[in-house]
């Protein structure tokens, strides 16, 4: 597309360190490290793309860019300068304004009312000045509001540019625009590209979050990949310019989805996969919403000691995956098959009867209770079962015992049995959930992100725990976001992408090959490939 | 509140963060002193300071409160007899806030519930046995606030409409519709005040032993009792507090979250249409138009305060009859407007709150 090659040259953003430096910044959440140790610079005249999937840092480097959270470590320079962005008037202040992903306006106002929203309160709207701004604008970036509109009323991408226009009345420096083309349609996207390049070359500086890997290339003049909380590469305006779409994509895709230099090297598994065939599912479809993605077609098989790998974008459709697997969400059409007997209708309590698992990868939200004593969460999913119950009536010592056998088998680190779940890290209460789900006589155990959130050691012996499930011959999908995960263990990967499964491919060891051949099916490129205008 | 106990934690950015905070536990008694004596205390001193500036003595009033209530004969039957409608009260609210729905209307689901005993009960005598007519003027009345939390379980069952709202604009609807249903329906002919038949002394719930104390106080700490064991010992009450506690959670583990939800409404409502039945049945003999003593949200901050302990709720709701009743004769006897009981107990559940939040805010520190 002809506008990323129309880089402003005259603003020279390659010298200094740009308008707003990122220094080594760190920030960390209990059990996670969502940004670690990242430097940037964005320069002024650029669209500086953050690229990265769900969880790999983004939104909290927005969030300490537009003041909602501070580093733990590291600084943010303003014009070469040490600043603090200690609240989000701050960061206004210093000339960042953020488009969120999600409309910041008050959807019952007016659209000039929105305008002024956070001027002065003793100050009457200056409806003349705003309009004759709006007019500037309007000629400069095609930006066109009705001012007495009502907000609610608009679409999302007149709603977008409100959001835009406030921040260029306030005269901002930079603009940050986060997942900011996630709720348009495929014009408005192409639009508000050209409107950032636009933006740029009046001199502001534009940061453009995206997973998506074309506009990445499309809209940006510079594009920085995220991994894990971590900068995995930068590709700089000289070096997008000289790559075509396809080399750009190639490039990003072994950026978000290569092995990074130093990963611990895991042996890829001896499959252990026998003949009988212990799931099957069949043109399985749900229905999705505004927040949920649907299905659609998902047809799968897996036989019992193997390792079916689900890898794929966080958010296209394997959390919903799962939940129709283990009976929690309803199904639009298809049919289920354990053992070869149909539980398309079994409950998620005759299914867990019946052998299917399923390990949700919402630990603390979904798949404990936090307030629950641990003993209390080893038998959530039994109440009411003997020996745990009988007549309805609980037996105490009996859960206690369950407990303690549990945490010594599964080595929980905890003070004892009677204490509260939620207070675990979220490796411990990985392994409660997993002595949980593999209580009785497990056929087949889903995993969705099992290791998402783990220290080191923990995902070694998690990793260890699934690979033992499969030799023993359970039949094992496993849900991850992480492609070395999915090569070191399944025998073979599905990939999904949009509810869909653009694929399965045999883990046949090709390495490199093969992860970018799936990192190309995550992105949805496979199909998409020649869309590009 | 994630990472707080864990010192041996492998997770080595958890074990960073435990150090920071050195563990300094207090003991035991300097928490019951932050949270029940200490408050109780203060509140006492401060309404003492209110009488002090009003010219009464205040430990006259204590005196007089004090003798009233638990020393005199009476005053301790009358004592023990206001307690069985807030036991009842208790049970109701128990059941819902533990199992994380706030049934806000009680009072509408008592009243109804009191209106439909007091009117068909005085019909039933001679008819059913004795026993038979206070059978079925409990059921009756259970049935009745069940029903009236139907719309509200309904709504937040299958649309997630906030319970809060629907049950306190339901629990408006019930007491005006059970004053209207005195005054139309029922409505005891014989009277020139609108208010219902009036069932015999001889037929309402026996009395115990040789005083004048209803035996509903014995049908309220049973209820209570059981309540707490339903939900602290069995599967139905686990399950039902692990929705309160994460529905997620519980749809996860395969539970009908709509259904247990109705579940909890039903029980719910059942226990405060039985307290309702229970001051009828056992004391009032009748129900009077416009008569509304809005036990329910009275018991609410009780059953806070006892953290959804039914014995905790039993020895909280036996201080506050107590309190009720002694306070009552102490302020006629000294001049003091009757109001002034109000005062008593909202400065003791001002103190109660600021010794939670002085204890949250010591335990935040000692993290």
């Amino acid at each position: 597309m002809a506008l990323a090659t129309e880089n402003p040259t005259n603003l020279s953003p390659e010298t200094g360190t740009g308008v707003i430096g990122v220094h080594g910044v760190t920030k960390r959440f209990p059990g996670v490290i969502a940004v670690n140790n990242v430097s940037l610079a964005f320069h002024p005249g650029e669209v500086h793309v953050l690229l990265g999937e769900n969880g790999a840092g983004k939104s909290t480097l927005v969030g300490i860019l537009s003041g909602l959270q501070e580093p733990d470590e590291g600084y943010l320079t303003l014009n070469g300068e040490k600043t603090r962005l200690a609240s989000p008037s701050a960061s206004l202040d210093a000339g960042i304004s953020t488009v969120f992903q999600h409309s910041m306006l008050v959807p019952t106002l007016t659209v000039l009312e929105n305008l002024t929203l956070g001027a002065p309160w003793y100050e009457r709207p200056p409806r003349a000045r705003i309009a004759a701004r709006m007019e500037e604008l309007k000629r400069e970036f095609a930006l066109s509001l009705p001012l007495d509109a009502i907000t609610g009323e608009l679409s999302l991408g007149q709603q977008q540019q409100i959001e835009i226009a406030r921040a260029l009345l306030r005269d901002s420096k930079v603009l940050i625009l986060d997942e900011a083309t996630s709720m348009l349609t495929p014009q408005g996207a192409q639009e508000l590209g050209q409107r950032m390049q636009q933006l740029v070359k009046s001199g502001l500086a534009v940061i453009f979050i995206t997973h998506k890997l074309a506009e990445a290339y499309r809209y940006g003049n510079r594009i920085s990949v995220l991994k894990q909380g971590a900068l995995a590469g930068e590709l700089g305006p000289e070096e997008l310019k000289s790559m075509n779409e396809e080399q750009a994509v190639e490039e990003i895709v072994r950026l978000m989805f290569g092995r990074e230099a130093g990963a611990t090297s895991t042996e890829h598994r001896a499959s252990s996969a026998r003949e009988e065939t212990v799931l099957k599912v069949e043109n399985l479809s749900t229905q999705g919403d505004a927040d949920v993605i649907g299905l659609q077609d998902i047809s799968l098989s897996l036989r019992a000691g193997e390792i079916l790998g689900v890898a794929g974008i966080d958010g296209n459709g394997q959390k919903q995956l799962a939940e129709a697997l283990a009976g929690q969400r309803p199904l639009a059409s298809g049919r289920v098959e354990l053992d070869a007997e149909d539980i398309t209708r079994a409950s998620v309590a005759q299914r867990r009867l019946k052998g299917l698992r399923y390990l949700t990868d919402d630990r603390l939200e979904e798949g404990s209770v936090a307030a629950f004593p641990i003993s209390e969460n080893t038998v959530l999913k039994d109440i009411g079962q003997p020996p745990f119950w009988i007549n309805g009536i609980e037996r105490p010592s009996l859960i206690a015992r369950h407990a303690r056998d549990l945490i010594t088998k599964f080595s929980v680190r905890t003070p004892g049995e009677t204490t509260p779940i939620g207070r675990l890290s979220g490796g411990n209460i990985q392994k409660v959930l997993l002595g949980r789900e593999l209580s009785g006589e497990a056929r087949v155990v889903v995993f969705n992100k099992p290791t998402y959130g783990l220290d080191l050691q923990n995902i070694d012996t998690s990793r260890q725990r699934i690979a033992d499930i499969a030799g023993r011959g359970m039949g094992v999908v496993l849900i991850s976001t992480d492609l070395d995960e999915l090569m070191a263990l399944s025998d073979r990967i599905a990939v999904m992408e949009g509810g869909r499964i653009r694929g399965v491919v045999e883990n046949d060891g090709t390495g490199e090959a093969l992860r970018l051949r799936i990192g190309r099916m995550m992105a949805g490129e496979e199909e998409n490939r020649q869309a590009t205008e | 509140m994630v990472d707080d106990v864990n010192p041996s934690s492998v997770d080595p950015e958890a074990n960073a963060a435990d150090s920071a905070g050195v563990v300094t536990e207090r003991s035991a008694f300097q928490r019951v002193l932050t949270v029940t004596v200490g408050p109780i205390v203060a509140a006492f001193l401060l309404s003492a300071i209110i009488l002090m500036l009003v010219g009464v003595n205040p430990l006259t009033y204590y005196g007089y409160i004090l003798e009233r209530s638990l020393f005199s004969g009476l005053g301790l039957e009358q004592t023990a007899t206001r307690m069985a409608p807030l036991l009842f009260l208790v049970a109701s609210l128990i059941i819902a806030f533990r199992a994380g729905i706030w049934n806000l209307g009680t009072d509408g689901q008592f009243l109804l519930g009191a209106v439909i005993s007091a009117a068909t009960a005085p019909l039933l005598v001679g008819v059913l046995p004795g026993w038979a007519v206070l059978v079925v003027g409990f059921a009756l009345a259970a049935l009745v606030g069940a029903v009236w939390s139907i719309i509200p379980a309904l709504l937040k069952a299958y649309q997630g409409v906030n319970e809060i709202i629907t049950t306190l604009m339901m629990s408006f609807l019930g007491v005006l519709l059970a004053s209207t249903l005195v005054k139309l329906v029922f409505r005891d002919p014989t009277t020139t005040v609108p208010q219902t038949r009036t069932l015999p002394v001889a037929d309402r719930l026996p009395r115990l032993f040789e005083t004048s104390i209803s035996s509903g106080l014995i049908w309220g700490l049973i209820a209570v009792v059981l309540v707490h064991l339903m939900m602290t010992r069995t599967s139905f009450g686990l399950r039902l507090r692990m929705v309160g506690a994460n529905p997620a959670a519980a749809t996860h583990a395969g539970l009908s979250v709509p259904l247990l939800t109705l579940a909890t409404f039903g029980l719910s409502a059942g226990f405060a249409g039985l307290a309702g039945a229970s001051e009828i049945l056992g004391v009032a003999g009748n129900v009077r138009a416009n008569w509304n003593p809005a036990y329910g949200l009275m018991v609410i901050p009780l059953v806070f305060l006892a953290r959804f302990h039914g014995i905790g709720a039993i020895v909280l709701v036996f201080f506050y009859s107590a309190l009720m009743i002694g306070s009552e004769s102490a302020a006629r006897r000294l001049g003091v407007p009757q109001d002034f009981t109000l005062v008593l107990v909202a400065s003791l559940l001002i103190c109660l709150g600021l010794g939670e939040y002085i204890d949250q805010h010591k335990r935040k520190k000692e993290r």
